[in-house]
């Protein structure tokens, strides 16, 4: 069940969620990859890695503590400061 | 079998003849249902029943379940009696009364044995629970702002921070219920531009004032001061741009006088600058949050603040007119007193002027005006006003000592003029200063219209207030006082 709100502003700009914008290039960018630990989500990341790392970018490695629950906070803010993109390796 | 639920913004058209309204759960429509039983035998009788479909007995009953017919007709009670002739309602009689229902009936002798009159209960279309509801569903909604979809698993908070849309603290949801009930507050057209607002210049309907008003916090009552301020707010003489991207503290204060002061209950006495009153708390958020809101202004981007102050979430209050011993601020601006008003000030947050001892007026004014020579700084002179906020214990002194606002103002301005030789650049040790041309000369420390006196405050403690502005005159801001309209 959706609750209907009634836009307060001059509507100028979409309401929806504006999404990130996209990296232009991966060269010097640091990227996250966050495994969150199904069965060989890491050997995919391991594929990704290499070929990020080919394109010149820097690949940080996140994991979160269990595939069954929201990813906590600081991991979330952890990945924020510090990289540029992050991939998430989802399902088995 | 019931209706299907309407969605009809028409207006149904009534069967000619007598047209009833009644609900079950009301003891005067059980009463007079033999009534209107007995009267169907004699003439054209429909009867719209609001609750159960099967009551009442032995008439043509028409099911209203869904209110769309007594809505839409504008039933306030039950039982309504209407006349319909050539489609259109010529006579009404509200609840239960003989001479009533026998004129619009032309039926004589009608109830024996029923009490002469019985006041009814109220009509299920304007149950409050329900009213908004169905004021949505047949009045066609004549809101235009976009519709923003919330997701089940969504936080409306949330989703409103990340938009941008709030001033960091939470707001009320404005759902399209809660607009058009605030939109009730006032009788201007939901459509109607009010301002222009800075510093986009997004043009704002009363409508968009009255969704943000919802999410200040504001009760519909409120809005015609909300609206007033952002008119106030947006003239070229206030200058909300210019307060708004200044990297100095000031924001917006609102003052209220007038009756309606008292009728939305705002508290001028204890506590008057801080929390607790609804409508203190409210109104000068919504002024903020339109700013935000419509005319994009929001800190970090035009508004370059360097510190702020804890007033610029909205700072509104009004005067305390019944204590005080001189006529009311929007006097001064040319209204008459009594008026309702709200006058926008460029302000930062107020500091208190302690003064326990004085008992006679000049003392206690030197004691203000040392306080005033100090505002921002002793060398910041001729280019910002203030507010005086006398509290009780201290207009008290003046009262007894029969000093009217000009007696008192005029004092003020005297004692504040300022020594050019102690505001030169350098003097007193600080580089900061006015050029070497003003030594030895008496420099007044505020223009002759530099300062605004309120009376406001609790009745125990001899305190009093300076609210410091931001730049006067034409590159920066003049106070402005706007009549309030419902």
């Amino acid at each position: 069940m959706t609750t209907v709100l009634l836009d307060p502003s001059s509507e100028a700009v979409p309401a929806e969620r504006i999404r990130a914008a996209r990296l232009a290039e991966l060269d010097g960018k640091t990227i996250g990859l966050l495994d969150i630990v199904k069965a060989r989500g890491d050997v995919f990341l391991d594929q990704l890695e290499e070929r990020l790392v080919e394109r010149g970018a820097k690949v940080k490695r996140y994991a979160k503590p269990t595939f069954t629950k929201p990813a906590p906070i600081d991991l979330r803010h952890e990945i924020a400061t510090e990289c540029d993109a992050v991939v998430e390796a989802l399902a088995d | 079998m019931p209706p299907t639920p309407s969605d009809s913004t028409a207006k149904p058209p009534l069967p000619a003849g007598v047209v009833a309204f009644v609900k079950r759960d009301c003891p005067t429509c059980e009463l007079v249902a033999p009534v209107l039983a007995a009267l169907s035998k004699d003439v054209p009788l429909t009867v719209y029943t609001q609750d159960d479909p099967s009551f009442p007995d032995g008439v043509e009953r028409v099911d209203d379940t869904d209110l769309a017919v007594s809505w839409h007709h504008e039933i306030e009670a039950v039982p309504t009696l209407l006349r319909v002739e050539d489609g259109r309602e010529v006579e009404r009689a509200i609840g239960w009364h003989r001479g009533e229902w026998e004129a619009l009936t032309r039926a004589t002798g009608l109830g024996p044995g029923l009490p002469e009159l019985r006041p009814g209960c109220g009509s299920l279309s304007v149950d409050p629970s329900r009213a908004p509801e169905l004021a949505i569903r047949f009045s066609g909604s004549k809101l235009q702002a976009r519709r923003v979809e919330i997701a089940a698993l969504e936080d409306e908070q949330e989703a409103f921070l990340d938009r941008g849309w709030t001033d960091g603290l939470p707001i009320v949801p404005p759902t399209e219920a809660r607009v058009l009930r605030m939109l009730e507050g006032t009788s201007r057209a939901p459509d109607e531009v009010v301002a222009i607002v800075p510093p986009d210049l997004a043009p704002c309907t009363v409508e968009k004032v009255a969704i943000n008003a919802v999410m200040a916090g504001c009760k519909p009552e409120y809005l015609p001061v909300v609206l007033a301020a952002v008119e106030a707010a947006c003239t070229e003489q206030f200058n909300i741009h210019g307060l708004l991207a200044t990297t100095m503290s000031a924001g917006p204060v609102l003052v209220v006088n007038g009756p309606i002061r008292n009728r939305i209950g705002m508290n001028a006495g204890k506590n008057v600058f801080g929390q607790g009153n609804r409508a203190n708390s409210t109104i000068g958020r919504a002024l903020q949050l339109v700013i935000r809101n419509v005319g994009g202004g929001r800190p970090g981007e035009v508004d370059r603040a360097t510190l702020g102050n804890p007033g610029k979430v909205g700072f509104c209050f009004p005067e305390d007119e019944e204590g005080s011993p001189w006529t009311p601020l929007n006097v001064e601006f040319g209204f008459e007193a009594g008026t309702d008003t709200v006058m926008l000030f460029p302000g930062e947050g107020p500091r208190t002027i302690v003064d326990q001892i004085a008992r006679d007026p000049d003392s206690l004014c030197h004691m203000f005006a040392d306080a005033l020579k100090h505002m921002l700084t002793p060398k910041m002179v001729l280019a910002f006003d203030a507010i005086v906020v006398v509290g009780p214990e201290h207009s008290r002194i003046f009262r007894e000592a029969g000093w009217s606002r000009e007696d008192f103002l005029a004092k003020l301005h005297a004692l504040t003029l300022m020594n050019g030789d102690d505001l030169v650049r350098g003097a007193g040790g600080i580089a900061d200063g006015l050029p070497d041309g003003v030594r030895g000369k008496q420099i007044p420390k505020f223009k002759p219209d530099g300062l605004r006196v309120v009376h406001a405050g609790g009745g125990a403690g001899l305190f009093s207030a300076i609210i410091p502005g931001w730049a006067n005159g034409e590159m920066g801001s003049a106070p402005v006082c706007k009549e309030i309209t419902s």
